[in-house]
């Protein structure tokens, strides 16, 4: 007897979990079904589908992804050119906050269809491999030192290569008192310090497992400043981010001059041929362009102005970039196509 | 520690002159939030019975099991969720990485152990007499586990509570997976972690009180209706 109560609870529980199941698929899949899957990848078939699902979308308008490098971001830069392009190109811009590394991986996967780094030999393999086409470059800055005010390891004023060296030495000698913040993520900025160490005759992996004064950070531009002035310690910064957090952090600039510290923004789209999944190259190019023309580029050269008194970043339009290493005058001029 | 006091001040003052960024990330948390746990519950609560009605082998491997994922970590459960929507992962067609419905896939995973482990829980809880009781006095097996349900009626609600404070408090799923992008899919959680970035540290402590505001809110209004019925 109870045995059949048992089973007839047992039959009743599953008719309402198969109820629920096809209640719940009903519910889920409504809305994704709504938008048949672009199937043909036609490149030229920009993704109207990509309107996707939910609250607060107005429908029809498509969305364009990009992931962007985070100096950019942090800056402010972007929450200002976003709603330009919206109205320009009539889509939804999409901004994913990305260091170079995370960047290209979305790229690669073609969750995003068009990136802004900054990682010269990243981005040149990425080309190389066929992901990445039609890059342009559309700003640049500088890179600098900050640390302590006090200068614990003394090295204002020197070459960024014998600065690291120095800091390199002090650290290991007494990590309380000389500290390096790392980016520690694959992100331009950290390309560039890899470079620089290599620059001062270390070898990463050395540096990396010297000891506790070398603190791989794993966070953006922004985070690190305030870790380096939470802790005393140096870090390489791009000039920008810094400008932007100067407010907040209590690290001085100790070096800005140096060969190696030249920072260009490069913008590409994702090559639909390589990467089936990336649809909207016609708006990735319009896009690319966008960055490049005089709107945009005059925008670049007043922004902070105000709130700084000097832009964050420098335009590449009026051939305001000479010192070697400065992108050749039809990368940030010529149209892509 | 002032900051405690400014962020205090700041959230009072977002919320009362409704600045619309903040309602919206705010209406955002909320309503994504609210789709996870209203999806997660269909399954999960007669998951749950399911399970507790029936005696079968291995139940109480089972039931290990579905506590054992109540510690799933979010961001696994995120880079699991990307993989698979990413555009050049297996439901990359669907378009759905970076988007809100992203987020409410992963925070339905995220819950679904909770939510089936406290259901089954909250029906272990009641008295076997009352079921007992109910059988022996006639009712069908059908009435008697409704009575069964209704008398796991506080225990179930504290799960549903519970499913969504950890839906809208989480943020490595709603991080991966809705990119924390502004207007879109920028959420309370992402949002507060984006401003700490920026060392905006009033505002993220603002954002975290009016949060903790939204979870208040949706605890009382449950309570009152559960002690209406």
């Amino acid at each position: 007897m109870k045995s059949l109560v048992v089973y007839r609870v047992h039959r009743v529980s599953i008719t309402i979990l198969i109820a629920c199941l096809l209640l719940g698929t009903i519910l889920a899949g409504c809305a994704p079904a709504a938008t048949p899957p672009a199937a043909t990848g036609q490149p030229s078939a920009d993704n109207k589908s990509a309107q996707a699902t939910a609250f607060p979308v107005i429908p029809g308008t498509p969305r364009f992804k990009i992931a962007t490098t985070t100096s950019l971001y942090d800056t402010g830069l972007w929450n200002y050119l976003e709603p330009m392009f919206e109205k320009k190109a009539n889509v939804k811009l999409d901004i994913v906050y990305a260091g170079t590394g995370a960047a290209l991986e979305y790229g690669k996967r073609g969750d995003v269809d068009a990136l802004v780094v900054h990682d010269p030999e990243a981005e040149a393999k990425f080309i190389a491999d066929g992901y990445g086409i039609n890059r342009r470059s559309f700003a640049f800055n500088h890179f600098l030192i900050a640390g302590p005010a006090g200068d614990p390891a003394g090295i204002k004023g020197l070459p960024p290569e014998q600065a690291f060296k120095k800091i390199y030495e002090a650290g290991k000698a007494d990590p309380t008192k000389v500290k390096f913040i790392s980016r520690g993520d694959n992100s331009g900025t950290h390309s560039k310090e890899k470079l620089i160490w290599q620059a001062a005759g270390l070898k990463y992996e050395d540096v990396q497992k010297s000891g506790p004064w070398y603190v791989e950070a794993g966070k953006g531009m922004g985070p690190c400043l305030l870790m380096a002035s939470e802790q005393g310690a140096y870090i390489l910064a791009d000039i920008s981010t810094f400008l932007a957090y100067k407010g907040k952090v209590n690290v001085a600039p100790l070096i800005e001059q140096g060969d190696l510290f030249l920072n260009v923004y490069d913008v590409m789209a994702i090559n639909p041929e390589k990467v089936k999944t990336a649809k909207m190259l016609p708006t990735a190019n319009t896009f690319i362009n966008w960055l490049m023309s005089d709107d945009v580029q005059n925008t670049i050269a007043t922004y902070g102005v105000a709130e700084y008194g000097r832009p964050l970043f420098n335009p590449l339009k009026g051939g305001g970039c000479t010192e070697p290493g400065c992108p050749k005058l039809a990368d940030y001029t010529v149209p892509v196509k | 520690m002032q900051e405690l006091w400014q962020a205090l001040v700041q959230a009072v003052n977002l919320i009362v002159s409704l600045d619309p960024e903040v309602i919206e990330i705010s209406l955002r948390s909320l309503y994504i939030s609210a789709a996870s746990i209203l999806i997660a519950a269909l399954f999960c609560i007669p998951m749950g019975a399911l399970i507790h009605f029936h005696d079968f082998k291995g139940k109480r491997v089972v039931i290990n099991v579905i506590q054992t994922f109540y510690s799933l970590p979010t961001v696994v459960v995120g880079l699991f969720v990307f993989l698979f929507i990413s555009r050049s992962g297996p439901f990359g067609g669907l378009e759905l990485l970076f988007t809100p419905a992203a987020i409410i896939i992963g925070q339905v995973i995220l819950i679904m152990p909770v939510l089936t482990g406290m259901a089954i829980g909250a029906l272990s809880g009641v008295d076997k007499a009352i079921r007992d009781t109910a059988i022996s006095s006639g009712a069908s097996s059908t009435q008697a586990m409704r009575a069964i349900l209704f008398e796991a009626r506080f225990a179930v609600v504290g799960a549903l509570i519970l499913g969504f404070g950890r839906a809208i408090s989480e943020v490595g799923a709603a991080l991966m997976l809705g990119g924390n992008i502004r207007g879109y899919t920028r959420v309370l959680t992402t949002a507060i972690s984006l401003e700490t970035q920026r060392g905006e540290l009033v505002l993220s402590l603002a954002l975290g009180i009016i949060l903790i505001g939204i979870a208040m809110v949706v605890s009382v209004i449950m309570n009152i209706l559960l002690q209406r019925y």
